[in-house]
């Protein structure tokens, strides 16, 4: 593929301060057994991308960690291949917590847009759930001749809007002619921007240029709506299957609509050589006793149930106790639930302990939440 | 530049395991599936790695595809080195001909110049058909503390069972002064587990010795190991405490499946000490259904269940239909099992069909394990005897016989 990828790590954390506390949003853990990370990473790996770049700010070594050498996206290369990107600080530089939009982000980079022999970039966020050939999306971007081609997608707002999301008017012919903010005065149907862009590579680097010279902080703001009458600014329209993340409920919300709605699940998993990719980590299977009860779950490998799991999703590792009952709940790597334990509607971080004989409850609009390595 | 390694492996991985019928019609024994996710040679490997051995030559001659895929660079169990890591050894072609690996001494005895070229004092042979969880540097440890020319680990059998092994006589410092092949009447209940220690320098004159010897079959346990007894070297034997199986019938690799459930398992894949790596495919979390009922059993990423499996070994992306059952079995990956169809004292072998209504096995005093070759499709209706075996040409033969309900 004539593109190389940037993936942005940290944008939109604060809606999710409490799963980014410790952690990138690329690093937040989703559906059993990947980070966020992975899904923008395998978009572009199936998409035949084979160099990106990993921008990140703060709250890197989970990512770091998860990533590694790159080998289990198939992008540890002696050409391109995977780079995390940190920020660029100097020696008596005071560094001032560093970038928080895009534009800021890439100036950070910028040395490391110098020598880039595609001709285009392929830019994502990684608050995106999907699975989706972003070969169609840089065919469109080509035949329509654009300068940047944002992909969206229809959805009714009047549901709210995550505060960091982005509303684009387009004309018939799909020419971006406005961009906004999460405004509060949007009703009904809009384009919200999916936060994948495609850019042209010299268009980016010229941008960069400027943005540095000019002290630009915003690439809609600065950019984009200063130059939408000579630029061909474009949306690319997706229908698929396509969830974002705006808060805990709704990150509740989305994990469990893995196990409810089946569609959504095969047009993430089950879609023929578009695998989701992630770390290896080679747990041994699950293990199931004969005190088991399960129903309705989606279960990681090296678990073991010796308890009643019910519309749960385990991470791998998850241990659960005899007797204990959990229902509705999001249990991350390692959890263990002890005997008799009583749990509904909880999410617990990382190395949880829960000790035997507990009765933990949320509710579906409040979900509880233990932090990583506590021990109740 | 080969760097020197105080230890070069050799794994025996050519057998072609034909006690295990059709699941080794296309594969070699050593990448036969087990345990839900791994494959036999995944056992010796990741002992290679947890001993600290990292140059291990893997000798491949039967069906090697799937085996040669499954290994690639070695990157699973961190094989994948500069210097040293895993090798894949066939059989080639040389100067004065080609040959097949005739036995186990001729195998090694081709692959001299790989051993050489990391100038090892020791070399360790191991075979690629059993699975056990052993510390090979601790058996080094014990063949360089009694100053030994050969170590041969033992495993304490039941003295019933002796005559199926290789039995070791040793005194009671572990050196050995007998050797018997299977023996009648056995006079000792150590058996030998295919794993041997020895100086490198002496094994490469035996191994030459023994290739200019027209009478010999070029076999490790019937020429190796007695001629050096014969000679008077110094072999002891390493005993060796723990679980261990030869899973070269279809009964041991059944059992040997069924001995990772239960609430105390008796070979524990979870120990974080000794991990058993794998290669994995990517694939998606296992999806339990409303319906599904999981007792007593083992399952991998990529299930989806629906109907009830109890006392089994699921691999990666079985699928199990609403009504289906599938008791005291092992299926392996990829296979789905229709609606309604019925499956008990089984080996289901990957990527296979069991349509709706099919009755594979059935639960029997004898342990009689049905298997079911890799991608065949059993109609809907079948029945399959306990015990039978079924390959491409059995499934026609069947159909043929009009034997469906």
């Amino acid at each position: 593929m004539n593109a190389i990828g940037i993936i942005f790590a940290n944008l939109h954390e604060r809606n999710i301060p409490e799963l980014t506390r410790i952690r990138t949003v690329g690093s937040v853990p989703f559906g059993c057994r990947y980070r966020l990370i992975d899904f923008t990473l395998s978009n572009m790996v199936n998409s035949g991308i084979t160099d990106i770049r990993v921008v990140t700010q703060y709250n890197y070594q989970s990512l770091m960690d998860h990533i590694g050498s790159g080998k289990d996206w198939d992008l540890a290369r002696r050409s391109g291949g995977i780079k995390i990107l940190p920020p660029n600080m100097r020696y008596n530089q005071n560094y001032m917590g560093g970038a928080h939009s895009r534009l800021e982000s890439l100036m950070g980079i910028a040395a490391s847009l110098n020598h880039i022999k595609e001709d285009y970039v392929i830019m994502a966020d990684c608050d995106g759930i999907c699975n989706i050939d972003l070969d169609d999306l840089l065919r469109d971007h080509i035949a329509n001749n654009a300068d940047i081609t944002m992909m969206t997608k229809r959805l009714n707002i009047n549901g709210g809007l995550s505060e960091t999301a982005t509303i684009i008017e387009a004309d018939e012919s799909g020419r971006i002619t406005d961009l906004a903010m999460n405004p509060k005065y949007a009703e009904g149907e809009h384009d919200v921007a999916l936060n994948i862009t495609v850019i042209n590579t010299k268009y980016l680097q010229n941008i960069v240029q400027e943005a540095i010279a000019h002290g630009f902080t915003s690439l809609t703001r600065d950019i984009m709506m200063r130059n939408k009458e000579e630029r061909n600014y474009r949306i690319y329209r997706y229908e698929g299957a396509f969830a974002t993340i705006s808060s805990l409920e709704d990150y509740f919300a989305t994990s469990m609509e893995l196990i409810t709605n089946t569609a959504f699940r095969s047009a993430l998993f089950g879609i023929d050589r578009r695998p989701v990719l992630t770390k290896v980590r080679n747990s041994a299977p699950t293990r199931y006793t004969d005190a088991s009860v399960v129903k309705n779950s989606l279960i990681a490998d090296g678990c073991t149930v010796d308890g009643t799991v019910e519309n749960c999703i385990l991470f791998r590792g998850v241990k659960i106790g005899r007797g204990a009952v959990v229902k509705n709940c999001i249990l991350y790597q390692d959890t263990v639930v002890g005997e008799n334990v009583f749990m509904n509607c909880v999410i617990s971080d990382k190395n949880t302990v829960i000790r035997d004989g507990n009765v933990l409850a949320g509710h579906p609009s409040k979900p509880y939440f233990i932090g990583k390595n506590q021990m109740l | 530049m080969f760097q020197k390694k105080e230890c070069v492996v050799m794994l025996l991985a050519g057998g072609q395991g034909s006690r295990l019928y059709t699941l080794t019609e296309s594969t070699a024994k050593p990448a036969v599936q087990f345990g839900g996710k791994y494959r036999i040679i995944d056992f010796p490997l990741s002992n290679c790695i947890n001993s600290g051995l990292d140059t291990v030559g893997v000798l491949t001659q039967y069906q090697p595809l799937v085996l040669n895929e499954y290994i690639g660079n070695g990157q699973p169990w961190d094989l994948d080195r500069s210097r040293g890591g895993v090798m894949v050894l066939p059989p080639y072609q040389g100067k004065n001909g080609a040959d097949w690996y005739s036995g186990t001494a001729n195998a090694i005895y081709q692959n001299l110049n790989f051993i050489d070229r990391y100038d090892p004092d020791y070399v360790l042979i191991l075979s690629g058909d059993h699975i056990y969880k052993m510390d090979y540097a601790a058996m080094l440890d014990y063949h360089k503390k009694m100053n030994a020319d050969c170590t041969i680990s033992v495993l304490e059998v039941p003295l019933s069972e002796a005559s199926r092994f290789g039995i070791m006589n040793a005194d009671e410092n572990g050196k050995i002064f007998e050797f018997e092949e299977k023996p009648k009447q056995p006079k000792s209940t150590k058996a030998s587990m295919g794993i041997y220690i020895f100086n490198a320098k002496l094994l490469k004159e035996y191994l030459i010795a023994d290739e200019n010897d027209p009478n010999s079959s070029k076999d490790f346990g019937k020429n190796i190991i007695p001629k050096m007894l014969d000679d008077g070297k110094s072999m002891y034997a390493y005993p060796f405490s723990g679980y261990w199986k030869d899973v070269g019938t279809i009964a041991s690799l059944w059992e040997a499946n069924m001995d990772l459930l239960g609430d105390k398992p008796e070979f524990d894949l979870y120990d974080k000490n000794w991990r058993i790596f794998s290669r994995t495919s990517a694939r998606p979390p296992q999806f339990v259904g409303e319906d599904a009922k999981i007792h007593g059993s083992m399952m991998s990423e990529g299930c989806e269940i629906y109907g009830c499996v109890e006392n089994s070994v699921l691999f990666d992306g079985v699928y199990v239909a609403p009504g289906a059952v599938v008791r005291d079995s092992v299926i392996m990956s990829g296979t789905r099992i229709e609606a309604g169809a019925r499956v008990e004292y089984s080996i289901v072998d990957a990527d296979t069909v069991i349509c709706a209504g099919a009755v594979i096995g059935a639960k029997n005093e004898e342990d009689k394990i049905a298997v079911i070759g890799t991608k065949l499709t059993v109609p809907a209706g079948m029945t399959i005897a306990a015990g039978e075996m079924v390959n491409e040409a059995k499934l026609s033969e069947l159909k043929e016989g009009g034997n469906i309900a």
